[in-house]
């Protein structure tokens, strides 16, 4: 098993990059920073969404899960004391995975834009009761205190860099190691027909129910860490529809064809973000969907695709 | 044999609103045999594979499968138990390669426990795909993607997939429509083949008679959802009732061999 982890060229290159990045992280501007942190818990997020595009579905409401990971992390300090790392991590996925193992029995029985429209009423809902409840914070939501780490608290954000680092390393690898299994193969054979896969005696519902948990897990650790870099959670930015969308936006950004696209994607969002804001502040959504539309004309793979001009990326796909 | 039938029908029915698709269904057939089902177009054949490998729910009666009811559960759960079928219009992976599907196919198919979970392509199941494709004659389109295969090859595959979770009794819903007439026979030599070498009970469906003639033990002839004659080709093939409602021919066979030159008329 390890020796299938360490030998995968897609492994080896998302260590690398990541490890690159970390070292960055030392000499970088805080804001910087930021910025990358910001990406890397969204880009989480948006490797759960590939997980279900490589299925040929899409999800417009992944905001739920990644703002029940977020309040996971708000609640569990609020109401327990937790500020540890590794533990306010655990708390964000658990609560996503028990929510979208409950609602996946309603999600598997549908397709396409019930499928992708289903996951945003549910988000919806979420957010109509985040806004009326007191004591879930309401509008204003919670702040969040300093991430800990086995009881110490370090000065500046590097650590916590450094730990979403780690984090993403390894959602990246488990979903490397999925996507090449049995079942994570079975994405295009779903894709491409599912009565020839209830025929082999595997049943589609159950396979889409497993992509879906795995997806919302990775979108709640993806909140859960949105959170902690951020040191506030409220529903509208946690929770709204635009959260959803967002995601949509840079999974395409991305491009499905590699997990380490989705944080390539998501810092570059985030950036481009920044920069259209400072050059327009009153039309800066302007240049971010100038930018999607750019890419979905020229670069229908994405991202991603660009790299894959080069042989050793176009390699990747089939190591 | 068995005393106990393989497949065991009883007063099967089914309806789709003012069509009766199947009325009073009852069929045994004993493991090991080979079934020819016939009919002209709209007389309720697929609806009998569809109900029987579950992809339909009966309005009535009873399908039983090694002396077990399987009646109206769901398909995958009619694979468990042995029972399978290939497709009118094939289902294959459409933008996957040939050993791609195979590969998919025999990984859901020996999956147990964790098998699910680790990389797809271990050495064995290499082999064993090879090993089909060769039995399947797909060896030389293995990295062609099913969507550019030929409607042979395509069937082929279909059933290939099919055969590899081991199933005890196959149904085939027109194993040769669709193909060139020379190529015909090569499929159904393929396939009986190694389906005898197997063992598997087989049930297809097919439109041209001399096919019919040349590889079952057994024919049921559908009219109206009706089995209008139950019998040995040789018999069946030459009852007045299946030459007028099914092979469209009402003139008097004058040999048993009439069938034969039929095949046109009959595909029609
Ligand atoms: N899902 C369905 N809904 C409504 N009617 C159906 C459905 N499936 C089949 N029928 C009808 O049931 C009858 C039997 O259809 P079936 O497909 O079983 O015929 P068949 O013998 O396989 O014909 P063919 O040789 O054309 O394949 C036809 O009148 C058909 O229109
Ligand atoms: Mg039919």
């Amino acid at each position: 098993m390890l020796h299938a982890i360490l030998s995968d060229k897609t492994v080896r290159l998302t260590a690398l990059a990541l490890l690159a990045l970390a070292a960055a992280g030392l000499m970088l501007p805080a804001w910087v920073v930021n910025n990358m942190m910001f990406g890397l818990a969204r880009g989480a997020a948006v490797l759960g969404l590939l997980v279900l595009w490589r299925t040929g579905l899409m999800s417009f409401g992944h905001g739920l899960y990644f703002g029940l990971g977020a309040y996971a992390v708000a609640l569990s300090e609020h109401w327990l004391g937790l500020s540890d790392f590794a533990l306010r991590i655990l708390a964000a996925i658990l609560v996503a995975v028990v929510a979208g193992f409950a609602l996946g029995f309603i999600l598997r029985r549908y397709r396409d834009i019930f499928f992708a429209m289903l996951s945003l009423a549910f988000s919806m809902v979420l957010y109509g009761i985040l806004v009326k409840t007191e004591a879930l914070g309401s509008t204003d939501g919670f702040s969040v205190s300093q991430t800990t780490f086995l009881g110490w608290a370090p000065e500046g954000k590097q650590v916590l860099f450094t730990a979403i680092i780690t984090v993403c390393l390894a959602l990246a690898v488990l979903v490397q190691m999925y996507l090449r299994s049995t079942l994570g193969r079975l994405t295009t054979a779903i894709r491409d027909n599912e009565i020839r896969v209830e025929y082999l005696g595997y049943s589609v519902a159950r396979a889409i129910h497993i992509k879906y948990v795995i997806s919302a897990a990775l979108a709640g650790g993806a909140g859960g860490m949105m959170a902690m870099a951020l040191g506030q959670v409220d529903p509208d930015s946690m929770v709204y529809w635009t959260v959803s969308g967002e995601l949509v936006f840079i999974t395409i950004m991305a491009g499905p064809g590699s997990v380490l696209a989705p944080f390539i994607g998501a810092i570059i969002f985030e950036f481009l973000r920044t920069y259209a804001f400072e050059i327009a502040p009153h039309a800066w959504q302007l240049i971010v969907g100038g930018t999607l539309l750019l890419i979905i004309f020229f670069l229908p793979g994405g991202i991603w695709s660009l790299l894959e001009r080069i042989p050793f990326f176009r390699r990747l796909r089939h190591d | 044999m068995t005393d106990v039938p393989i497949l065991s029908v009883k007063d099967l029915q089914k309806s789709f609103g003012a069509v009766t698709a199947a009325k009073d269904i009852n069929v045994d057939i004993p493991a090991g045999q080979v079934v020819g089902v016939i009919g002209a177009n709209g007389a309720g054949k697929t609806t009998f594979v569809n109900m029987v490998t579950g992809y339909l729910k009966p309005s009535g009666g009873t399908i039983r499968f090694r002396g077990r009811d399987i009646t109206g559960i769901a398909p995958r759960l009619a694979v468990h138990q042995g029972l399978t079928r290939s497709f009118q219009v094939s289902q294959v992976f459409m933008t996957l390669s040939v050993r791609q599907n195979l590969l998919s196919a025999l990984a859901l198919a020996r999956r147990k426990g964790g098998a699910l979970l680790r990389p797809i392509a271990g050495p064995e199941l290499l082999a064993e795909c090879d090993a089909i494709m060769a039995r399947y004659g797909l060896t030389d389109v293995a990295e062609h993607e099913a969507s550019a295969l030929s409607q042979g090859s395509r069937k082929l595959l279909d059933i290939a997939m099919a055969v590899v979770s081991g199933p005890r009794m196959l149904l085939l819903d027109e194993p040769t429509s669709g193909v060139a007439a020379e190529e015909k026979f090569a499929i159904m030599d393929t396939v009986m083949s190694a389906l005898k070498a197997s063992g598997t009970t087989v049930l297809f469906i097919e439109h041209d008679m001399e096919i019919v003639e040349r590889y079952v033990d057994r024919v049921l002839a559908f009219f109206s959802g009706e089995v209008i004659c139950d019998a040995p080709p040789a018999r069946a093939l030459i009852d007045p009732k299946v030459r007028e409602l099914v092979i469209g021919d009402t003139r008097a066979p004058t040999a048993p061999t009439a069938a034969t030159g039929q095949a046109e008329a009959a595909y029609a």
